[in-house]
């Protein structure tokens, strides 16, 4: 689901045909019918933005019909635990749950909590500086020990988890998937039902999303659905389970667990607020967890400085706590992009991205860059973020003149993968090392060159620098070595300092175990401390699978943390430590030897017995007990129910898109109520209508990408054998709705959002259809996103009409689901028109 | 000898696949080809990039063709690999097929009568009796040792001869101008097997891109074999209208170096159904001819005796 896997990730899906050839059935859940749904068993067509209705389908139907899986259910995840009294669902209060705040849009989640405590999220308070209602801060109550106050195994009590589930997906019956999604209910109870026979001791089930669950409003909790299906059936931490999550591009993942986000620090440390804190002290009571492995936060965080900031950190400074860049408000991407057209920030470094046609309101995004002082691009080509201010829709409508933009750009050519030392990050958190192929040519330069000079010249200008701000950047260690006549800084050093030392003997560290707060450890990111142990290169690995001893391959690259390749794998064993079954045995207890064992690494103290029970004052890691697998949470268990760490409710609810075509039709409260809207007259909303298929903007768009092109087309309208294989853009229309508008296939027409509108050829296609939104037609158009301005074929850009309306987590816009009007027809000129 | 040669030695007519072989002597090699197995192609296009980048194979320009994701069109000179995409209002499974399917592809859409998508990535043949090859002039086609048909760029003169030749349309002079650098250079170009990776016991650039092996390269004999398990496992499965194209050695072209499991008929490929070698009829022609020309020469005489009376 929310996945195009066929097309987006041809060589993973490799592994999904030979499953489908082995017997497995494959339901691609799709609005659309892909190339997936073309190889898939089955395909269900939904309305884009419905996810939550079918996913809550698929809860209430393992609920009502018992098929969770119940030792699993009961022992593994929060389901007997008691909520405290103060929580209202969303059943109560028509479409929001308890601690809503209207003024600000954001909940308060104090009345989420466990009965008798109060929690932390799993990762300290992530929306640090955004969000300070809900930041509990030391003051609270914390959960003191593993285990939750009040609980009810028999999962009758009606303040359980258990039981606040059942009554939340009570009215998700097949009959309301089928008229919320579209679907047919025999089609859905199809899947549910071979989704639960795929799922027990004997067997496993996998989903796999992409960003098409991600892209909403509602996107984390998209996920967070999938979840609790997954843990009801038991499917996590086993093999042929999880929640498999395709990134966007290559190393993505890599790009997250060792950021490019402005509010996180490596290994997913909280980035410190301006002001909440203080020091080091008040940042850990802050946002550690004292059980669990976020309870070892102070040692993750003090080695990381003492990976920034070498002998220059020291006890008696805070160990440069104090250096760190701070935040103090929500500085997300689109954030930043309004910031510009405010004036607000002068200055825009953009690498291996193009915001011009790749983000949402591409004629927004222009704008912006339009109103820098400064713009620095580091590209392979000179894409539409670069040329926007002679070579744009805006240029060419002759709405903006090259000769009023004052923004200086300059394009730095930038080196290719295969020019270039590092490792890529894969979805499955495993780091494959790569090795330069061939030099960069001219002055291309990898990013590592880019930034490891760019460090050392700053810092060559401050090193007289007087001023308290310029302190931390002059106690940085910036001493990589370098190779060759572009003096190239060696990738396999910086991996080095990313595994860290024991800095009382010089010896690469291990793993993250040993990881200490008392400075005698470096690591420039704790949960990749592993990958240079023994001064080897774990990453570089590769040994064939045919080769090693298990299926897993474990010398092949190395997977954080710990080369693990499931994540709580200990849940691939019962309570006792015995394997569910033997078909599915994956890692287990051994009691002759004492120690876990199996085909991974065990995701588990390897010596902790099964019958392991913390003590009062246990803390970390020791508090947790021998059969509560999810040793990352602060109780072990996996969270049906999420008390805190989620912004936008404890249980994911079916929220229309922000720009739906129609009400919701389960509460008066129609879109996610605590998402983040801008408001901004260059991003303005279409009206959603009363009536489904009604209005200016009466039909659902929905935005994608083909096989054929990369993301916003840098890496393929560029060159020739991929662009005439997809070399225009174009929409996708059933031929009802080409009926309807008087489309011709072949021919030309025009898609409009009240952001702007665009010219693309028609493909007249049965692959698209539409859908039944209580009883009412409402049409879908399919947009693929690749074009621009720039490159060997060009053409209108999607996301010129798409608008930003983002995921109150994580600040990710809705892409996969707006509301658009099309016409026949061309636009004048060619080029795109839109709002101011 | 393998049965496949063998047959290929006692070819009932034409016999270039065996003469070109014959010359290699000890040289010549267990003939090669592709499997190409539509069941399992998921339409990336991988084989097309691939052979264009290891072949130097230009783009064969930039047009929209709204024939469903297919924008290259056909085989031709600047186009080695072709992927087609037929988009049908029909189930892949018949509903009374027995035994029942447990679960083929391209399932329901939710509309009563199904929908299904089918993709095939199109090559030459590499025929065992291969009519371009005959008609040649210059020699430049000619049949490598692996039993593969080949063209040899700089000896083409560009007569364009093989042209009609083909039954499939593979053979096609480079002419139409594209936004690629290579100028048009009305030389004959195609597939080549990848006869430079196969000579360094590399398989061909397709093969080793195709993500789900639908494109599997090896000895002919082998891959004849595997493709009756695969289609003997898809009939017991359900996919009724699964077949091979191009397997048999007696069919009109001898077989191919290059067949195909097909999910519907060939024509809705875009693939001849029963294509026969333009030469078949060669021999019988030339001794049509020479008869006729007998039989002049003979009434010719004939006159010019009665013309003594």
């Amino acid at each position: 689901m929310g996945s195009n896997m066929a097309e987006n990730h041809p060589v993973g899906f490799q592994w999904v045909m030979e499953a489908r050839e082995r017997g497995a059935r494959i339901f691609h859940v799709d609005p659309r019918f892909t190339r997936t749904s073309a190889m898939a068993t089955d395909h269900i067509r939904i309305r884009p933005g419905s996810d939550i209705a079918y996913l809550g389908g698929l809860i209430n139907f393992i609920l009502e019909h018992g098929r969770e899986f119940r030792e699993y259910v009961t022992a593994y995840t929060n389901a007997p635990v008691l909520i405290g009294e103060d929580f209202r669902d969303t059943e109560d209060l028509d479409g929001l749950f308890s601690g809503y705040d209207a003024e600000s849009g954001t909940y308060d989640p104090s009345s989420w909590q466990y009965a008798g405590m109060e929690m932390h999220g799993a990762a300290g308070q992530r929306e640090s500086g955004v969000s300070a209602a809900h930041a509990a801060g030391g003051g609270g109550g914390r959960l003191e020990s593993g285990e939750p106050p009040e609980e009810d195994p028999t999962l009758e009590h009606p303040r359980c988890v258990f039981q606040l589930l059942r009554k939340h997906y009570r009215r998700y019956t097949p009959q309301f998937v089928a008229e919320t999604c579209g679907c047919s209910a025999d089609q859905f109870l199809d899947h549910a039902n071979a989704l639960c026979d795929a799922s027990g001791r004997e067997r496993t089930g996998a989903f796999v999303y992409s960003v098409g669950w991600t892209q909403h409003t509602v996107g984390v909790q998209y996920i967070r659905a999938a979840a609790i299906v997954q843990l009801l059936l038991g499917n996590m931490g086993r093999p042929g389970g999880g929640i498999l999550a395709l990134r966007g591009h290559a190393s993505i993942q890599g790009s997250t667990d060792i950021p490019t986000l402005y509010n996180l620090l490596p290994g997913y440390l909280p980035m410190p607020h301006a002001e909440r804190y203080g020091d080091l002290d008040g940042y850990v009571a802050a946002n550690e967890q004292p059980t669990g492995w976020w309870g070892n936060m102070r040692a993750y965080m003090v080695s990381l400085l003492r990976a920034y900031y070498g002998q220059r950190a020291t006890a008696d400074n805070d160990w440069g706590f104090g250096w760190l860049p701070r935040i103090d408000k929500d500085d997300s991407a689109y954030r930043t992009t309004m910031a510009m057209i405010d004036g607000t920030v002068k200055g825009f470094i953009v690498a291996g991205e193009n915001p011009a046609v790749g983000n949402a309101n591409g004629r927004a995004h222009r704008k912006a860059l339009a109103s820098l002082d400064w713009l620095v691009v580091r590209d392979l080509f000179e894409i539409e973020t670069a040329a926007f201010w002679y070579d744009s829709p805006e240029v060419a409508a002759g709405e903006i003149r090259p000769e009023d933009i004052g923004t200086e750009v300059f394009l730095m050519p930038a080196a290719d993968h295969t020019e270039k030392d590092g490792s890529f990050t894969n979805t499955q958190r495993l780091l494959q090392w790569h090795h330069a192929a061939v030099q960069p040519k001219g002055d291309c330069r990898s990013e590592l060159w880019f930034y490891y000079h760019l460090g050392r010249l700053v810092k060559e200008r401050l090193e007289d620098s007087p001023l308290q701000r310029d302190e931390g950047f002059r106690a940085l260690t910036w001493d990589y070595p370098t190779h060759g006549a572009h003096e190239e800084p060696s990738a396999e050093a910086v991996l080095a300092e990313i595994n860290g030392w024991d800095l009382t003997t010089g010896e690469p560290l291990g793993g993250f175990p040993q990881l200490k707060d008392d400075g005698t450890t470096a690591c420039g990111c704790w949960i990749y401390c592993g990958v240079h142990a023994e001064g080897v290169n774990q990453a570089a690995r590769r040994k064939p699978r045919w080769e090693q001893e298990h299926y897993t391959a474990l010398e092949w690259g190395w997977a954080w943390p710990a080369n693990r390749r499931i994540l709580y794998n200990r849940a691939s064993a019962d309570r006792d430590g015995r394997p569910w079954s033997d078909r599915k045995r994956y890692v287990w207890w051994d009691a002759d030897e004492g120690r876990w064992t199996g085909y991974d690494v065990p995701d588990f103290e390897v010596s902790k017995p099964p019958d392991y029970r913390p003590s009062e004052d246990a803390r970390a890691q020791d508090a947790i007990a021998g059969d509560h697998p999810f040793v990352m949470q602060g109780d072990g268990r996996g969270w049906l129910f999420v008390p805190q760490g989620v912004v936008d409710g404890p249980m994911p609810t079916h929220y229309e898109p922000a720009e739906s075509p129609g009400p919701n039709p389960l509460y008066r409260q129609r879109a996610n109520p605590a998402r983040q809207d801008i408001e901004h007259r260059t991003n303005p909303e279409n009206p959603v209508p009363d009536v489904p298929g009604e209005g200016p903007y009466p039909h659902i768009a929905t935005t994608y990408r083909l096989t054929e092109h990369h993301t916003a087309g840098g890496m393929s309208r560029t060159v020739a054998v991929l662009s005439e294989l997809q070399p225009e853009m174009f929409c996708e229309v059933s031929p009802a709705l080409a009926e309807l508008e008087g489309l011709e296939h072949g021919g030309w027409a025009v898609v409009s959002t009240s952001r702007a509108e665009i010219e693309t050829r028609v493909m007249v296609t049965h692959r698209m259809a539409p859908t039944e939104i209580g009883g009412r037609t409402v049409h879908v158009i399919g947009l693929p996103y690749h074009w621009g301005s720039r490159g060997l074929v060009t053409g209108g850009s999607a996301n010129d009409l798409t608008g930003i309306a983002m995921d109150p987590n994580v600040h990710i816009q809705e892409s996969k689901a707006l509301t658009c009007a099309i016409r026949p027809g061309r636009l004048a000129g060619g080029g795109g028109r839109g709002a101011a | 000898m393998t049965t496949e040669r063998a047959d290929a030695l006692a070819a009932p007519h034409g016999g270039n696949c065996a003469d070109g072989w014959r010359t290699y002597g000890d040289d010549a090699q267990e003939r090669v080809g592709f499997f190409t197995d539509t069941s399992i192609c998921i339409g990336c296009k991988a084989c097309e990039v691939a052979c264009k980048e290891w072949n130097d194979v230009p783009d064969d320009g930039f047009a929209f063709t709204g024939q469903s994701y297919d924008n290259t069109g056909a085989l031709g000179a600047n186009t080695w690999r072709h992927v087609a995409f037929i988009e049908q209002d029909r189930p892949v499974r018949v509903p009374d097929a027995t035994p029942p399917a447990p679960h083929p592809p391209g399932g329901d859409t939710g509309a009563a009568d199904g929908f299904r998508w089918l993709m095939s990535s199109d090559v030459c043949k590499h025929c065992t009796h291969a009519a371009c090859l005959d008609v040649c002039p210059t020699g430049s086609l000619f049949r490598t040792e692996y039993g593969t048909v080949v063209v040899q760029e700089d000896i083409c003169n560009g007569c364009g001869y093989c042209v009609p030749a083909c039954p499939f349309g593979v053979l096609d002079r480079r002419e139409r101008p594209n936004a690629s650098v290579v100028k048009p250079d009305g030389r004959v170009h195609k597939c080549t097997l990848c006869y430079d990776r196969l000579k360094v016991g590399e398989e061909p650039a397709c093969a080793r891109a195709c993500p789900t092996d639908s494109i599997q390269f090896g000895e002919l004999d082998e891959l004849r074999r595997r493709a009756d398990r695969r289609l003997e496992k898809l009939r017991a499965e359900g996919w009724a209208d699964a077949h091979l194209y191009g397997r048999d050695p007696h069919d009109g072209v001898g077989g191919f170096g290059a067949f195909f499991l097909l999910l519907d008929r060939p024509e809705v490929y875009g693939l001849p159904p029963d294509p026969v070698v333009a030469t078949r009829h060669l021999g019988e022609m030339w001794r049509w001819a020479a008869a006729a020309a007998g039989a002049v020469v003979a009434l010719v005489a004939a006159v010019f005796a009665g013309g003594r009376r």
